[in-house]
């Protein structure tokens, strides 16, 4: 386990470093998921060790959200203030990229399903 | 002899001091919210991190204690949130042969969803009057949490609020998704399942899963691209969006 941890972390690591030395936009957590992946596409495989416990991190990845989230507290003024917007903005955004993203997919497949 | 109440009051002294209370508490609070998420067939409203977020805050309040202590203690599981991100890249890489086959189609309603999702958060938060801060949080708000969350403090939004948003997001995805698809007659379960993926994420693409393995499998693939694109082209639409 400790193999694992410690090369995902190698990973955390490096995509953090690399965020700050080529002061990328980009945060460290997805650098380092991306150089990951780099690495799984070189080997044509993922190292069983590492699978083991990045499988058990995903298991548990929503829990990894909720100390955060309740941070929400703190933010009391704010949904007083803006609440009702951000929760039309929320569903309008949502409503309206689902459906072009989906009509826009589709009309690619048919068009070439013909072609 | 001791008084037990005497007791009892050193004991809970010491029990609100100590920081793995609130790791206990948060962990033991999400099993249970997991557990009622089966128990109700995986009801998209009953999502446990919704639930267990509304369930600590209301802890919080009844026992008066403040965000900074309780984060003190619940840190421990925060801090997984990175090693975790960088395990995404093991089910995009598992998922990323289905591009292959349909190469263009893909790409081309990758890029769309990606920037639509990102310029309709913008233009109607401003359309109704969010503020700065509220605005760079809603708009990465279609990407998977830990990453949504990465982008929003990187530029200039709020981590808990982006939370929040994007978890709703995905459950608004995964209740009216399907009925909006089947609205709009689009009934390709690869079809439906890369949408899901590209506007609701891991909650969209769990939705999709229960359709068809196809739909769940380019759910999973449409999500890990579109945190990468939009990881790039975030800081890009920003840089020349007026705010």
């Amino acid at each position: 386990m400790l193999y694992g941890l410690t090369v995902i972390c190698a990973f955390l690591l490096a995509g953090e470093l690399l965020s700050r030395l080529a002061a990328l936009p980009v945060p460290g957590a997805v650098l380092g998921m991306l150089l990951f992946t780099g690495w799984m596409l070189l080997r044509k495989d993922i190292e069983p060790r590492v699978a083991r416990v990045g499988a058990g991190l995903l298991r548990y990845l929503p829990l990894l959200f909720v100390p955060a989230g309740v941070g929400l507290v703190e933010l009391g003024p704010r949904l007083a203030h803006e609440g009702v917007a951000m929760i039309v903005v929320l569903v309008l955004s949502t409503a309206i990229t689902l459906g072009v993203t989906a009509l826009t997919l589709q009309w690619l497949l048919r068009r070439r399903a013909r072609g | 002899m001791v008084d037990p109440a005497t007791h009892w009051h050193e004991a809970s002294g010491w029990l609100a001091a100590y920081p793995g209370l609130w790791l206990v508490v948060t962990g033991a609070v999400f099993l249970l919210a997991d557990k009622l998420f089966r128990a109700s067939r995986r009801f998209p409203l009953l999502n446990p991190v919704l639930v267990s977020i509304l369930v600590l805050i209301a802890t919080l309040r009844l026992f008066n204690v403040s965000y900074t202590d309780y984060f003190a203690g619940a840190q421990m599981i925060h801090l997984l949130l990175g090693p975790a991100t960088v395990a995404l890249a093991m089910p995009l890489y598992l998922n990323l042969h289905h591009v292959r086959a349909w190469m263009m189609p893909l790409t081309i309603a990758l890029v769309v969803g990606c920037v639509v999702g990102i310029a309709s958060a913008l233009a109607l938060g401003q359309l109704f009057g969010l503020s700065a801060a509220t605005l760079l949080s809603f708009a990465p708000k279609s990407v998977t949490t830990p990453i949504a969350m990465a982008l929003a403090g990187h530029l200039g939004g709020i981590p808990a609020l982006t939370a929040n948003v994007v978890i709703l997001t995905g459950v608004f995805g995964a209740v009216a998704g399907l009925p909006l698809m089947r609205l709009l007659k689009v009934d390709d379960a690869m079809v439906q399942g890369f949408a899901l993926g590209v506007a609701a994420h891991g909650i969209g693409t769990a939705r999709a899963l229960q359709e068809s393995e196809t739909a769940g499998a380019f759910g999973g693939l449409a999500m890990g691209l579109n945190a990468i694109l939009t990881s790039l082209l975030l800081p890009l639409i920003l840089a020349v969006w007026p705010i």
